[in-house]
């Protein structure tokens, strides 16, 4: 066990590993140590609810996990790997961590990267075999298992995972019914235009939506799911039953150390927590929008892995704020929806190209400023509206709402320097 | 069984084999393959995954999507018309039982 004070990381998921591997990028040469509660080797979360589940292709095999970094990658940039080893507890004043296996090691600074796990359902039944949420490898591959041999899928939320599900599931041949409490899908983070597009294409595609609906009791037999009821009283069988009904930040170490804690580890725009030694990233912290100075939490690579970067030049003696532009990917069928930007929900909303299509965006103001953009099969929209935020180039409504506006020759112009 | 080799700017060269159907992302970073990323898992979005494909292995290519040739504009090295392409999107299988590309300087 080393003993010198070096770089200790919780957490090896999407930004734990990427923090480790742009720490020598930036070319530190101190110890880290990598504690991970998952046994595999850190893998993509993304694929699990999209390709992994999906039809096999022409060639027949088995889906497989795919590595964020492979093994070797370990040993080449030595980063001391403890797979299957949380971390229990943290001293800030000691400044060392307490692994479950009993070791404490000492660091000169403490990264959490600790992610999120799923809300989970209390209602009754919600223990059954055949009720599934998606997180980890282990929940995707045991979902995948059940889904080869599934009839009839209930789907709790009709939020990215939830309908990424629902998608595979159809392509499957599997009846499918999306239950979800509010009144449209994915309707936390997208436009209503946008909405409305994706409940079109999954209803197309089979899948049944059940709008204004939670549940409230998971039915069984033999201690397997036959159906869920509703909160209207309404019995819908099912023998496969997927809950994806939000995430909830790994905060607990961090709040047992007395860091601060909300909605997440709270730090700066450094990423620093109310500690000056531990720093947080990805989906389990609360950081400053630097745009607005409001606290946010965002669960997805591009900010795991950006704040990762940027945190490795920080921890390097290169203090550097984060400030990068949000996005963010679902693929769901055919349809592949892309958001730049953070985009407040009573945003208002312009229409580009035309959604009879398949090939169009919303672009979304707040009073006149450009917040971002939604695209769905529209690369050149998505990568435009990111350039433009990147920028902060100017951009009006009517200018979007032009088909003959040249909207990527826009978003390659310099911006205008500040008086 | 497929082949893709890899060649590095530093004159190295990985040869591995693969089950039909890998990408020569995944097989890159699935290999522990430097100088390939695949940080959108494959999705076309990201252009951490860009080769340059040796001429002789163009003709055997799927056509570029219009998703593929935008995220070829903003690769991080520089874009070669003729050869630039993500490798996630090329996956090995009957129609392409070998491949050659060249790793770029960056991602
Ligand atoms: C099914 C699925 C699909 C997704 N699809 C997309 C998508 O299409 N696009 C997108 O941008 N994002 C997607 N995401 C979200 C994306 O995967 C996450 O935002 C990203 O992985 C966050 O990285 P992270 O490092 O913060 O956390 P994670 O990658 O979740 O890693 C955190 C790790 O820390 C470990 N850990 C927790 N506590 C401790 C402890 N005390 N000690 C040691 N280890 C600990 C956890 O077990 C976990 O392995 C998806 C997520 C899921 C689950
Ligand atoms: S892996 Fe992201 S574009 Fe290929």
């Amino acid at each position: 066990m080393s003993t010198a004070r070096g770089i200790v990381i919780v957490g090896s998921g999407q930004g734990g590993v990427q923090l480790a591997d742009s720490l020598r990028g930036e070319g530190y040469t101190g110890p880290i140590d990598l504690f991970g509660t998952e046994v595999h080797l850190p893998y993509q979360r993304p694929p699990l609810s999209k390709d992994f589940l999906g039809v096999p292709d022409e060639t027949g095999q088995d889906a497989t996990a795919l590595p964020i970094r492979a093994e070797k990658f370990f040993v080449e940039r030595d980063v001391t790997f403890h797979p299957g080893v949380g971390v229990e507890t943290i001293d800030p004043a000691a400044a060392t961590i307490t692994a479950v296996d009993g070791q404490v090691l000492p660091y000169r600074d403490l990264v959490l990267a600790t992610g999120a796990r799923n809300r989970a359902l209390r209602i009754p039944g919600a223990e059954l075999a055949g009720v599934h949420s998606l997180r980890t490898l282990d929940d995707a591959a045991a979902l995948r298992a059940d889904l080869l041999t599934a009839r009839r899928a209930l789907v709790v939320g009709a939020g990215f995972i939830g309908l990424e599900f629902a998608a595979s599931a159809r392509a499957h041949g599997v009846e499918v019914t999306v239950l979800e409490m509010a009144p449209r899908m994915m309707g936390r983070v997208l436009s209503p235009e946008m909405s409305d597009h994706f409940h079109g294409q999954h209803t197309a595609a089979g899948v049944r939506t059940v709008f204004g609906e939670g549940i409230t009791e998971i039915l069984g037999e033999d201690g397997r799911v036959v159906a869920g009821v509703g909160s209207s009283g309404t019995r819908y069988p099912a023998d496969l039953v997927v809950v994806g009904v939000g995430v909830l930040p790994n905060i607990e170490i961090a709040q047992q150390a007395g860091l601060a804690v909300g909605n997440g580890i709270v730090v700066d725009e450094y990423l620093r927590s109310s500690d000056p030694h531990v720093w947080a990233l990805g989906d389990c912290c609360a950081y400053p929008d630097a745009r607005t100075g409001a606290l946010i939490r965002l669960e997805s690579v591009q900010n795991a892995v950006d704040q990762a970067k940027i945190l490795a030049r920080t921890l390097t003696g290169t203090p550097t704020p984060y400030a990068a532009t949000p996005w963010f990917w679902s693929h769901q069928g055919g349809n592949r929806l892309q958001i730049a930007g953070l985009i407040p929900t009573d945003a208002r909303s312009v229409l580009r190209g035309d959604p009879a299509s398949g090939s169009f965006s919303v672009f979304r103001f707040v009073g006149d400023d450009f917040a971002g953009a939604e695209s769905v099969n529209n690369a050149a929209d998505h990568l435009a509206a990111r350039r433009i935020l990147d920028r902060s180039l100017p951009l009006t409504p009517e200018q979007v709402a032009d088909p003959t506006f040249d909207l990527k020759g826009h978003s390659r112009t310099s911006p205008v320097p500040a008086a | 069984m497929p082949t893709i080799t890899y060649h590095h700017l530093d004159g190295s060269v990985d040869e591995i084999d693969v089950v039909p159907g890998t990408s020569v992302m995944r097989g890159a970073v699935a290999g522990g393959i430097a100088g390939i990323v695949g940080e959108c898992g494959g999705q076309a979005i990201c252009a951490t995954c860009h080769v340059y494909v040796r001429p002789e292995y163009l003709a055997a290519l799927p056509p570029l999507s219009e998703d593929e040739e935008e995220m070829l504009e903003e690769t991080a090295a520089p874009r070669d018309p003729e050869r630039s392409r993500l490798g996630c999107q090329l996956k090995t299988g009957p129609r392409l039982e070998k491949i050659v590309v060249d790793v770029p300087a960056e991602q």
